[in-house]
């Protein structure tokens, strides 16, 4: 199967740091990536470097996107491909639409700007589009603002103006971190539907294992910048190879373990991208370390072989 | 709409009278006596007596002010509607004074608002695209000594090195505009620099921070993520919600110059409503101080009103209810 998105090595410098060193993954056409971590992992902004969305940024490394090499390729190019053939949907729907245009406009914007298409055709395209996630009387809505919709219709809406040009590659950055539980399960039926229907290739980026264990196909787990973990997503649920995943795991509430003992919490903070720790990044909060308090966790930087980062594959499972 | 805009119209007759009312207050308890100065400097307690009476100024306060508010509703005894009373220096209604130097602080004003939002508005729209670059310093380091140097200042350098050493403009003299248009503007040229030098820096200063604010905001990064042009996304994402709050500042500074900038008007001599303030000051011409402050209230209070109408185009968000 040939790779939709093939990123090699990616590394993202701003001034104050780097916050994305060595992240490779690929996505593929009617699949999902779902990359986790917390906040400062650097998930986001390996998927703005994709959609070439950083300003005051180095990115260096590679992302070959349908066969076309993205690192240095020029603004034009990009802007060509953002928004028709990559979308981006964001965490907070309300304060990524525009308060001063109808959700019409908005979704409308991209379809004229890319099919090329009338101002009527492109009004006709975001009633269907609306239609298509699901939102109740579009005809009458499409000239609502997005104030006057909930929180789970607008992700709808920034759904359909995301899929408006019919792209191959929809990144998905945290669409259910700001809605209700309830609206969540929604909205990630909403994507998988959509994804089954259009064989769109999907990177959900999230922080909670459990969106993914609902739609993703392979998971790669972030911490500091860097991929720690990448598998399939029923391997890193059922046996997690890196103690940061396993962490994860452990922090769950889980009803069907009977618990009602206290979470499990990884102790410790993240780091700092400005100063890393030494060595294994995780080494500070690893309780391998603090068990076998292994030299060489706090001098050097494991190696990301065979989908771990870890001096002591194994020892998590 | 037309509820609430009936309501705010109310609200703006509202404002207007307790504005006359305590305006009228501060003058009736002011030392100075009116019939004094009505009169002359020649007459007799007598005569003054007899003015006093002849001019209403025996009876309670409320009388005054009633007769002073009906009058200007609805007209007095030989003082046609709208009255505001005579001045006491020419003995010409305070109405007349005030139309005849309309045009030229209306002149002034919108001049200079179109040329300190123009010019402002790049400026701080400029700085806030390139935070942080020599341009963005040099530019905010000239709008602050330019907000920081008063208005006579200004006016005596423009005056000193356009007029009298380059000749470059006359020596402002004002022209109505239906006359001669061009001696219009070339004689006002001066003065709405001057005015718009100091708005300018300050709207750019506003602009650019709240250009870069709003460059900010996510859905500014969704405009980018749909692949529109930079150009697209500074002006119809950016500037549309960037400008917001410079509408409202723009409305209560050029409402409060309609009424006349009386510095301005008196560096350069203009017949306008500030200099006819200036004189009615020194020579405490009540009347004329009183119609001034109520003029000035007026366009004060109309320019919020057509603010909040025009805000309601602008952001959807807010309705009237």
């Amino acid at each position: 199967m040939t790779a939709l998105l093939q990123v090699t090595d990616l590394r993202v410098t701003f001034a104050a740091g780097t916050a994305v060193d060595g992240v490779s993954f690929t996505a593929h056409q009617g699949r999902t990536l779902g990359i986790v971590g917390e906040s400062g992992s650097g998930k986001s902004v390996s998927s703005l470097a994709v959609m070439g969305l950083h300003r005051n940024a180095i990115v260096e490394g590679s992302i070959v996107f349908d066969g076309e090499e993205l690192v240095g390729a020029s603004p034009s190019r990009l802007r060509a491909l953002r928004g028709s053939r990559m979308s981006m949907i964001f965490q907070d729907p309300l304060s990524s639409l525009h308060p001063y245009y109808t959700v019409g406009e908005q979704i409308a914007e991209g379809y004229r700007l890319h099919a090329k298409a009338s101002r009527r055709a492109a009004r006709e395209r975001a009633v269907e589009m609306l239609a298509d996630v699901g939102i109740p009387s579009p005809r009458a809505r499409v000239a609502d603002y997005p104030h006057q919709f909930s929180g789970g219709m607008r992700q709808r809406v920034m759904i359909a103006m995301a899929l408006v040009c019919e792209p191959d590659l929809l990144i998905a950055d945290e669409p259910t971190t700001a809605l209700d539980v309830t609206i969540q399960a929604q909205i990630l039926e909403l994507i998988k539907k959509i994804q089954e229907e259009r064989g769109v290739a999907v990177i959900m980026i999230t922080h909670d294992l459990g969106v993914v264990a609902r739609v993703a196909d392979e998971v790669m787990v972030m911490y500091g910048g860097a991929p720690v973990e990448h598998a399939p997503a029923r391997q890193v649920f059922k046996t997690p190879g890196h103690p940061y995943t396993r962490g994860l795991l452990d922090s769950i509430p889980r009803h069907d373990l009977g618990g009602g003992g206290p979470l499990q919490a990884i102790p410790g903070s993240p780091p700092s991208l400005l100063t890393p720790p030494q060595g294994c990044r995780f080494h500070p909060r690893c309780p391998i370390y603090a068990r076998a308090s292994a030299e060489i966790c706090a001098t050097e930087r494991p190696a990301f072989i065979a989908g771990l980062a870890c001096h002591y594959p194994g020892a998590a499972t | 709409m037309i509820l609430y805009l009936g309501k705010r119209v109310l609200a703006v007759a509202g404002v207007l009278l307790v504005i006359c009312a305590v305006t009228f207050t501060i003058f009736y308890v002011l030392p100075t006596d009116p019939a004094v100065h009505a009169c002359g400097k020649t007459c007799s307690s007598e005569q003054i007596a007899l003015v006093r009476q002849e001019m209403g100024l025996d009876r309670p306060i409320h009388e005054q002010f009633a007769a002073y508010v009906s009058g200007i509703a609805a007209g007095r005894d030989g003082c046609a509607f709208p009255c505001f009373g005579y001045s006491y220096q020419n003995s010409l209604p305070v109405w007349d004074l005030l139309t005849d130097r309309m045009a030229v602080s209306v002149s002034l004003a919108l001049g200079a608002a179109l040329l300190w939002l123009t010019v402002g508005v790049l400026i701080g729209v400029a700085s806030a695209l390139r935070k942080g670059s020599a341009l963005d310093r040099t530019l905010m380091a000239g709008t602050l000594a330019s907000a920081s140097v008063p208005v006579y200042f200004t006016a005596m350098i423009l005056l000193l090195v356009l007029v009298q050493y380059l000749e470059f403009l006359p020596y402002p003299d004002y022209r109505p505009l239906t006359e001669d248009p061009v001696g219009w503007a070339t004689n006002l040229l001066l003065p709405w620099v001057t005015l718009a030098s100091l708005y300018a820096a300050m709207y750019a200063r506003q602009t650019r921070s709240s250009m870069i604010e709003t460059m900010g905001q996510p859905y500014i990064r969704t405009a980018r993520a749909k692949g529109l042009h930079e150009r697209t996304v500074v002006t119809k994402h950016g500037m549309r919600s960037a400008l917001t709050p410079i509408v409202t500042i723009f409305g209560m500074d050029l409402g409060g110059l309609l009424a006349g900038a009386v510095i301005t008007e008196h560096v350069f001599g203009l017949p306008g409503i500030g200099q006819l303030t200036y004189d009615a000051i020194f020579k405490a011409d009540q009347p004329v101080m009183l119609g001034v402050t109520l003029l000035a209230a007026f366009f004060i209070t109309v320019a919020n009103l057509v603010v909040d109408l025009v805000y309601a185009g602008i952001d959807p968000r807010v309705r009237y209810a």
